[in-house]
């Protein structure tokens, strides 16, 4: 079935199998490859994306269930003028990814959490990360890169 | 100013922050098409019969294949130290031995089509009796390889002397469980193989070991090495796991042969969960002993090892566990005898620390009980029985040599950061007042051994004519952080941005020889190898400059502030990186330098961690407060890489610890076999660490340096763990197996107030 959803403010159109989940639209439709899948269960979080700027698992939405929607991926997050966003940008100053293969959704999920608290604990952080999981980092640097971009955007505005 | 030692940022970062990595699944492989295999679901049964007729029929299935297609050979023994009937086949042979073992394998044009295929091939098996506990294994009463004869797959027959604890006026004894874990790397394992137009294989791998992928590739498949290519692109996290090379690799590679097409693979988690080897698994039975006085005189350990079903890395864990017997102290007689022994669960295999965390966990804890019985604090007990500063180099009793340490400092520094006598005046105090929420306050005191395994590596250092620095490296990183560690160890040695170095790795053309990253091994040699032959092409520089100044070649100077070199005094006349480059190159040479670095042999870091736990005693739940890591790893390259090394290390161990546990029912079947059902640890359950490193730089290798990629769970697992069973002790709680569950805590409680038996797991 032809499926059209705006990725990273591009109007995608692509004809898919009626079973096909929204990350693998994006990864194997649209050709991006940002986007991992770490599970099959809902359980990790690796694919996280925003849909209309809030985080869902995009192995656990179907393509065709949001049709005519927005979609943002890792690849769609950088400013405008090329630039990281502040989360990406706290990451790297932070240390908050190694083999980087949850970093896309971690990426995502903060982005998401962050809109909607822009001034989080420390403990709100580690509840609202729950469904997001990393064997690398230990989760210290990642809680302290949301804490960082929770700071860096405060001062933007 | 030396760059070494400082946080600098990791250069491998954003790509990884705005297009992602590119991970094997990831790869473009125009016209591929997708392997999947038929796994079982029988933990141990006869093959009576295999029918794809259904499957082959299918539209868009190319192929269906079993062991007798492939006609492979086994996997060899483990360095001929293993039981020679218990090699894995490459697919079943006649008998399955776990759920989740490889069948057959089957070739379609879409994955979609391969897994729709799965459900059409009818396997019918005749059950086999089922080997579960290792303990009932090692009986021997029903066997898994019949013509074996037995069980056991290695054994480490050592001690037995009747004497060792005759002088002991205390002595204590455990059995404790070092569980079953799942190393669960994010990303799962995945290759994609394709023939090149020249007729080589061209092999891309999720891996640790890119070399020893190609080579075994070469071995089963019949091919000359250089025959065979492999290109490890971004690999998202190992553990140890993704170190050895699995049946489905070498499946892969057969069918990209046999059908002359390019062919992918990529498991799911579920599969995985069963594929990808287990962690860990072993049961100990420890004795300690000593005088009242809090010195320990002797102490002995019986490993008994799940191997899971056939006799892989997993078997030889205990060897690594012996080397480490007793831990930092100086104990005058201790013993290690092990069995391992295979049984009807997925193999197990090398995960962070693989078989020295178990060495330490099982000191760690006996250590606690023996203070306990005397009446004395563990922190006092430890203190009095570390080896001292001045002992080094350390020969144990089972004969490690133990190269360099301060382990009383690390001790001081852990009690410090820790606050300790406050935090045991808070747990008098909770005590006292018979709060709900006790305070347990862990310790643990580990050495461990890094570059275990001694192999060589491989390191180059060319300079161009255009000034970029090509380094090349024979470790594979997978979240390490190499890029950025070897730029700054080249920078260090050449006096150049380390925007102008680019370093390689993983690609067997490009890369000639390499052991990969393991054991905490990749800075110590393959570090130390690039370091060398950054100091090689600053000497062949050397010969250049003193050629084109017409100079004594002793009077050339390198000044690394600029990257220039000049004859000393005359600082206005000088030449960069890159007209020496060009002047090679005029030549007809390049400016290059290779070093094949022979094993320096293994380095022992060592350290003490602090864990601090609350404890429901109404539910059972344990809340870890705080984790004090303080790790000696020699001296630090990167304080950026090393505490992101720590961090990780610390979540997997409070995993093993608290929550993570691989469970079968008594029929093998698995009950955790996906994210849903495993207790992978978040971020909900782990507060932010406070690390500190002492430096202690070991005379091993000339960068001082000793690994640091497994400490944090080496260290931190017998922390949190002697910090739950701390928590609760003084209700009468003797011990609590891990994982330290709140059913666990709450029965181990339950038992102790009110008499009744043995908690679960408190054996």
């Amino acid at each position: 079935m032809q499926i059209d959803i705006t990725v990273n403010g591009t109007a995608e159109s692509h004809d898919v199998e009626a079973r096909t989940l929204l990350v693998y639209y994006l990864r194997d439709a649209v050709g991006l490859k940002g986007t991992n899948v770490g599970c099959d269960t809902t359980s990790c979080g690796a694919c996280t994306v925003l849909l209309n700027g809030e985080s869902v698992k995009s192995c656990t939405v179907l393509a065709a269930q949001v049709a005519g929607e927005e979609v943002t991926t890792i690849e769609g997050l950088a400013l405008e003028d090329g630039r990281m966003h502040p989360v990406q940008q706290a990451f790297q100053e932070c240390h908050g990814l190694q083999c980087g293969y949850c970093t896309p959704g971690m990426v995502m999920a903060i982005t998401s959490l962050l809109a909607e608290n822009p001034d989080p604990t420390e403990e709100y952080i580690r509840l609202g990360l729950e469904g997001n999981l990393c064997r690398c980092t230990g989760y210290h640097n990642i809680v302290a890169a949301a804490l960082a971009a929770s700071q860096a955007l405060e001062m933007r505005q | 100013m030396s760059i070494l030692g400082n946080r600098v940022l990791r250069r491998e970062d954003p790509k990884f922050l705005t297009v992602g990595g590119t991970y094997v699944a990831d790869l473009a492989l125009p016209g591929s098409v997708h392997v999947t295999f038929v796994r079982s679901s029988m933990a141990h049964a006869r093959i009576v019969s295999v029918d794809s007729t259904y499957a082959q029929a299918m539209p868009g299935v190319l192929a269906v294949y079993t062991n007798d297609d492939l006609g492979l050979p086994k996997f060899p023994t483990i360095m001929g130290m293993t039981n020679e009937a218990m090699t894995p086949p490459m697919l079943a042979s006649g008998t399955v031995r776990y759920v989740g073992e490889p069948i057959a394998a089957i070739v379609a044009e879409s994955r979609e089509i391969a897994e729709d295929a799965l459900e059409q091939v009818v396997v019918e098996y005749e059950p086999l009796k089922v080997v579960i506990d290792p303990v009932k294994a090692r009986t021997d009463e029903d066997l898994l390889f019949p013509d074996a004869g037995t069980n056991t797959s290695f054994s480490l027959d050592f001690g037995g002397d009747e004497t060792l604890f005759d002088d002991c006026e205390v002595v204590v004894e455990l059995t404790l469980a070092n569980q079953r874990v799942a190393p669960c790397p994010l990303e799962v394992r995945s290759a994609a193989a394709h023939m090149s137009e020249d007729g080589r294989l061209e092999f891309n791998s999720s891996t640790q070991a890119p070399h020893g992928v190609r080579d075994a590739l070469a071995t089963f498949l019949d091919l000359e090495p250089d025959q065979v290519h492999v290109v490890t692109p971004d690999v998202g996290g190992g553990f140890g796991a993704k170190g050895a090379v699995y049946p489905e690799d070498i499946v892969v590679g057969w069918c990209a042969q046999k059908l002359g097409r390019p062919v992918r693979w990529t498991e799911t988690r579920s599969e995985s969960m069963l594929g990808l080897g287990h962690g860990r698994a072993q049961v100990q039975h420890v004795r300690i002993g000593g005088t009242r006085e809090g010195a320990v005189l002797a102490y002995r350990i019986e490993v008994l090892q799940d191997t899971g079903a056939y006799a892989g890395f997993g078997a030889v864990l205990p060897f690594m566990t012996r080397m480490m017997t007793s831990g930092p102290y100086k104990i005058p007689r201790a013993e290690c005898a092990s069995y391992s022994v295979v049984t009807n669960s997925t193999p197990t295999t090398a995960y962070r620390g693989a078989g020295r965390p178990e060495a330490t966990a099982a000191v760690e804890r006996i250590m606690d009980l023996f203070a306990r019985e005397i009446d004395m604090d563990p922190a006092e007990l430890r203190r009095r029985n570390l080896i001292e500063k001045d002992d080094f180099p350390y020969t144990t009793p089972v004969d490690t040599v133990y190269d360099v340490g301060d382990y009383h400092r690390a001790l001081d520094l852990a009690l410090e950061v820790a606050g300790y006598d406050d935090l045991r005046a808070e747990q008098v105090r909770r005590r006292t007042a018979g709060d709900v929420r006790q305070l347990g306050i862990g310790l643990s005191c580990y050495v461990e051994i890094t570059n275990g395994l001694p192999d060589g590596e491989f390191g180059a250092v060319e300079v161009r004519p255009d000034g970029k620095v090509i380094v090349r490296t024979g470790t594979s990183p997978h979240g390490q952080g190499h890029v950025t560690a070897w730029s700054m160890l080249v920078a260090e040695q050449l006096g150049v941005a380390i925007e102008d170095i680019e370093v390689i790795h993983g690609d067997t053309d490009v890369v000639p020889r390499g052991a990969g990253t393991m054991g905490s091994r990749s800075l110590q040699v393959g570090g130390a190898a690039v370091n060398q032959a950054a100091v090689d092409v600053v000497e062949k520089a050397k010969d250049l400059a003193a050629d084109l100044f017409e100079a004594d070649r002793d009077d050339i100077v390198l000044d690394k502030a600029n990257g220039r070199f000049h004859v000393v005094g005359t600082p206005a006349l000088s030449r960069s990186w890159a007209e020496l480059a060009e002047a090679a190159a005029k030549d007809g040479t390049a400016l290059f330098a290779e070093v094949d670095l022979a094993s320096p042999g293994p380095t022992y870091p060592f350290g003490t961690h602090i864990s601090v736990v609350e404890v429901d005693t109404e539910t059972g739940k344990v809340n870890v407060l705080r984790h004090i890591a303080v790790d000696d790893a020699g001296r630090i390259i990167s304080p950026l890489l090393a505490e992101g090394q720590v961090h990780g290390g610390i979540a997997q161990g409070v995993a093993q610890a608290l929550l993570e546990e691989v469970v079968y029912d008594l029929d093998g079947n698995p009950l955790t076999s996906t994210l849903a059902d495993y207790s992978f640890i978040s971020a909900a359950e782990l507060p932010s660490y406070e690390t500190r490193f002492t430096e202690t730089p070991t005379p091993v290798n000339a960068l001082g340096a000793k690994g640091i990629g497994e400490s944090g769970t080496i260290g931190s697992t017998p922390a949190v763990h002697n910090a739950v069973c701390d928590a609760v002790a003084h209700l009468g709680v003797r011990h609590i197996d891990m994982p330290t569950t709140p059913v666990r805590v709450w029965s181990a409680i339950n038992d102790a107030v009110t008499g009744h038996g043995t908690a679960k797991g408190g054996r």
